[in-house]
């Protein structure tokens, strides 16, 4: 029977990868583009954790630590600024975001 | 996740993918990291989100589907996966993984550092040791951007006074 490798945990973790750069590119509401840089996050911190794991390293698994810190730093100053922008411009479309085209 | 249409449901699917990675984090013998996985994201972020989605009140946001779509959706396709073809390479020619790749054992002893590198372990001692000694700098940094998110969190999110009055 065929055993999970850590190259399997890495393809797992460029998938998510992927997922959350073709959400990031792909939507257009600005909730779901956050939404979709925190699955990207979690890729890197599985691909790290993975990394970590395989070298009986713990220096990936702290590095995991802090991106898990600055991404709850990152995700409360975007949804601020994210409903600072919707009283303003009353959307929470990149659609609408288009002040510096006019 | 990035294909429903609707925001809340994005989020559940969302809440879903990060609980099956706190799992996998558990099947790497990375306890603590799926302990803070699931307070972390699956509690505080993914709250956080739904909070602002019901504060919005953003409904779907169908009948704006962009032109490129599908050209768009196909280069995506296509880019992803050679980046995943070209990682792949480069990994399995770089030697990171050793060969056959199957999985060490967790040292069982009570050693924090072997070569001056920290040990991997299952005990968040090591992860006490590691954060005091050599990262302490990145510690005391985090905390104070933790600081500065919350002050500036604060200060967006404040009543602008002039406008109002």
């Amino acid at each position: 029977m065929e055993s999970i490798t850590p190259t399997h945990y890495l393809v797992l973790s460029l998938i998510l990868f992927s997922i959350g750069f073709f959400g990031v590119l792909l939507r257009r509401n600005l909730l779901l583009v956050l939404m979709s840089l925190e699955l990207m996050l979690n890729g890197i911190n599985l691909a790290l954790v993975n990394f970590s794991r395989t070298a009986l390293n713990l220096d990936g698994s702290i590095f995991v630590f802090f991106i898990m810190t600055v991404a709850a730093a990152e995700v409360a100053v975007g949804l601020a600024l994210l409903v600072a922008l919707y009283k303003k411009r009353k959307s929470v479309f990149t659609d609408d975001m288009n002040l510096i085209a006019n | 996740m990035v294909c429903s249409k609707h925001p809340v449901s994005a989020a559940m699917f969302m809440i879903i993918s990060l609980v099956g990675v706190a799992a996998l984090f558990v099947l790497l013998e990375a306890f603590f990291l799926a302990v803070l996985q699931i307070l972390v994201y699956a509690g505080a972020v993914m709250v956080l989100f739904l909070f602002i989605i019901m504060l919005l009140d953003v409904g779907p946001d169908a009948g704006k589907a962009s032109k490129m779509k599908l050209v768009s959706g196909l280069a995506a396709a296509f880019s992803i996966s050679l980046l995943i073809v070209i990682f792949l390479i480069i990994v399995q020619d770089s030697g990171w993984l050793p060969e056959g790749a199957s999985w060490r054992a967790v040292p069982e002893s009570s050693k924090l550092t072997q070569g001056g590198n920290f040990v991997f372990s299952t005990a968040v001692k090591n992860f006490g040791y590691g954060l005091m000694t050599k990262y302490m700098l990145p510690l005391q940094i985090s905390g104070f951007l933790l600081l500065a998110a919350m002050v500036g969190v604060i200060v967006l999110s404040k009543k602008d006074e002039k406008e109002v009055g």
